[in-house]
């Protein structure tokens, strides 16, 4: 076949209908990826700054600043024979990697869907919607990954931690981000964002951060307010790091509940999502 | 490269598409001619292997876009109604990662690219932003973007809606060159020169469904005179001046704005109104067009 426009090139690279209709096929979502990467170039600065920044903002205050505080009451010790700041580093990782996937599943999703249409034109392309799905949930776990190996490269420099074991605090953290999936495949069905997405952050995602063990065990509440941490993926996440960061500190088959916990959420959303995306670009 | 028959989209209850046939051969430039919410862009998307169809057969590039729907948009290059270019990219940078969807290498899209911003006249603007670009401007990267993977079937979904004329005309010299290449073009519009232009053949559609079709020409021979007279008289004063025209032309279509006197010889039907002592406020004596055969077709005028 002929090209369309006067070129020097050899149309489609002289691949053949089949070869490339094939590698649509299979690494559709990796091309999600590198359109997000390069998009993300564009804010490479401001992004690196809040990789960076939020660490230490984060763990000077409450690993050295309240650390003093909670620690002076207590004599040396904070939790389970360790300080504040090995207790407090695990969660803090774990609540970063979450609230950049929520941005992900919020903003990133509806920007796609409505604000450059982005998956429009993917899909318009030989990319499916579960191609997209997996694309943006890949982009998430590198953004996670980034975002909390940086984090982790900090918590060491204060010197919070404790066994070498504390690495899987990464990937942890990672899944955890994954297991707040369910809330992309809601973007999935807005059509505007009339401050729902505000109204997840303030009043969702931050009051779970709080009540989710993350600056003090879930055993200082009250039983009746508990039950907030154990619905809440930031708990299980952090319980999770704190095992490997220093403990064991609970039965191990609390551990393995919070791996499923996390791992059926993260299913469960992706699977939604899939769904409701393709459901939407067919219409 | 397209066959359709007895094409149905249903949202519920309505159907956007009910019951559309059509094929298109290739090299063939094919255009949906109708108002807003006829079913064009209903149309287009389930061509495009993107809307599933309600019921009907259609077949793209000897396929079933239900089945092999990524096969047959590999070999698309679509144009939306609504450019879904990423803001956040630059504008080559926009082809770039648009290639790589089609499984293109690297090398090629970038070569490619630059081949292509210079057939769509933005070769000055490739680091620019796609904020910056005019309306015409993010066209014409749009349909670069659509040529990035050499497609079989360009689909145009009103490719210059919204454009300035001058704008428009770049378009359609860049359309025409594609045409004269042979690209096989599907286009929708409700600008009856555009039809008039671009198109080999076209169908007229209107609340989902086909209501005539043929080359421009024909359709105008088969549903239309040859010259159109309009003469307008007042708002008010239009349909009791009708009633006296009685008679001259073959055909008289009163709009609220004007009467459409349609005539062999629109001069001689203007000389004929002047002798029955009627004294129109404007008089205007036109060729006929497609939105003639629309109006005779549906009663309605193609933009309200």
């Amino acid at each position: 076949m002929t090209s369309l426009i006067p070129s020097s090139l050899t149309p489609r690279a002289g691949l053949d209908d089949a070869t490339l209709a094939d590698r649509s096929r299979r690494f559709g979502a990796w091309y999600v990826v590198e359109h997000k990467l390069r998009a993300a170039r564009s804010f490479f600065w401001t992004l690196l700054a809040t990789m960076l920044g939020t660490p230490f903002l984060y763990l000077f205050a409450f690993g050295v600043g309240l650390a003093t505080l909670v620690v002076d009451s207590r004599g040396g010790e904070f939790v389970d024979g360790v300080g504040y700041l090995q207790f407090v580093a695990p969660a803090l990782i774990i609540n970063a990697a979450v609230l950049l996937a929520a941005e992900e599943y919020m903003f990133g999703m509806l920007l796609g869907f409505k604000w450059n249409m982005i998956f429009i034109g993917m899909n318009a392309a030989p990319i499916s919607g579960r191609q997209i799905v997996d694309g943006m949930f890949i982009y998430v776990s590198l953004r996670a990954l980034v975002t909390a190996s940086i984090y982790y490269g900090a918590v060491v420099l204060f010197g919070g931690v404790v066994s070498p074991w504390s690495l899987l605090v990464v990937p942890i953290a990672i899944l955890t981000a994954l297991s707040f999936s369910p809330i992309a495949a809601w973007s999935a069905t807005l059509y505007e964002d009339r401050g729902q997405f505000n109204i997840v952050n303030r009043l969702i995602l931050m009051p779970l951060s709080l009540f989710s063990g993350t600056v003090f065990p879930l055993s200082q509440l009250p039983v009746f307010l508990q039950w907030i941490g154990w619905v809440s993926p930031i708990w299980h996440g952090s319980e999770l790091a704190r095992q490997f960061s220093y403990g064991p500190t609970e039965p191990i088959w609390l551990t393995v509940v919070h791996v499923l916990f996390l791992v059926v959420l993260a299913a469960f959303g992706w699977r939604l999502t899939v769904r409701l995306t393709t459901k939407r670009l067919a219409r | 490269m397209i066959a359709a028959s007895d094409l149905v989209k249903k949202y519920k209850d309505t159907a956007a598409v009910d019951g559309v046939s059509f094929e298109v051969a290739p090299g063939e430039s094919f255009g949906l001619l109708g108002p807003n919410g006829a079913g064009k862009s209903t149309t287009m998307r389930m061509v495009g292997a993107v809307s599933a169809r309600t019921s009907g057969r259609l077949e793209i590039l000897g396929m079933d876009p239900d089945i092999h729907g990524p096969e047959i948009r590999s070999q698309l290059g679509v144009v939306p109604q609504q450019d879904n270019l990423d803001n956040e990219l630059l504008v080559r940078d926009n082809l770039l990662v648009y290639g790589r969807y089609f499984g293109l290498p690297r090398a090629h899209i970038a070569e490619r690219a630059d081949e292509l911003l210079e057939f769509a006249q933005l070769a000055d603007r490739k680091k620019a932003k796609v904020d910056d670009l005019s309306g015409g401007m993010k066209r014409r990267l749009t349909i670069a973007r659509a040529l990035i993977n050499d497609p079989r079937i360009l689909l145009l979904d009103e490719p210059t809606t919204g454009l300035d004329p001058q704008a428009r005309h770049i378009l359609w010299d860049r359309l025409f060159r594609l045409k004269e290449q042979g690209t096989t073009l599907v286009l929708t519009t409700h600008y009856m020169d555009e039809a008039e232009q671009l198109c080999d053949r076209i169908i007229v559609v209107d609340k989902g469904r086909i209501m005539a079709e043929g080359s421009p020409a024909a359709l105008i021979r088969a549903h239309s005179s040859r010259e159109v007279l309009e003469v307008r008289f007042g708002s008010d004063k239009n349909a009791a001046a009708a009633v006296l025209l009685q008679g001259i032309g073959d055909r008289l279509e009163v709009l609220p704005d004007r009467v459409l006197v349609y005539s062999g010889d629109g001069e001689e039907a203007l000389a004929e109104t002047t002798r029955r002592g009627l004294e129109p406020l404007t008089s205007l004596v036109r060729r006929s067009s497609l939105e003639d055969v629309f109006l005779r077709l549906t009663g309605r005028s193609l933009i309200e």
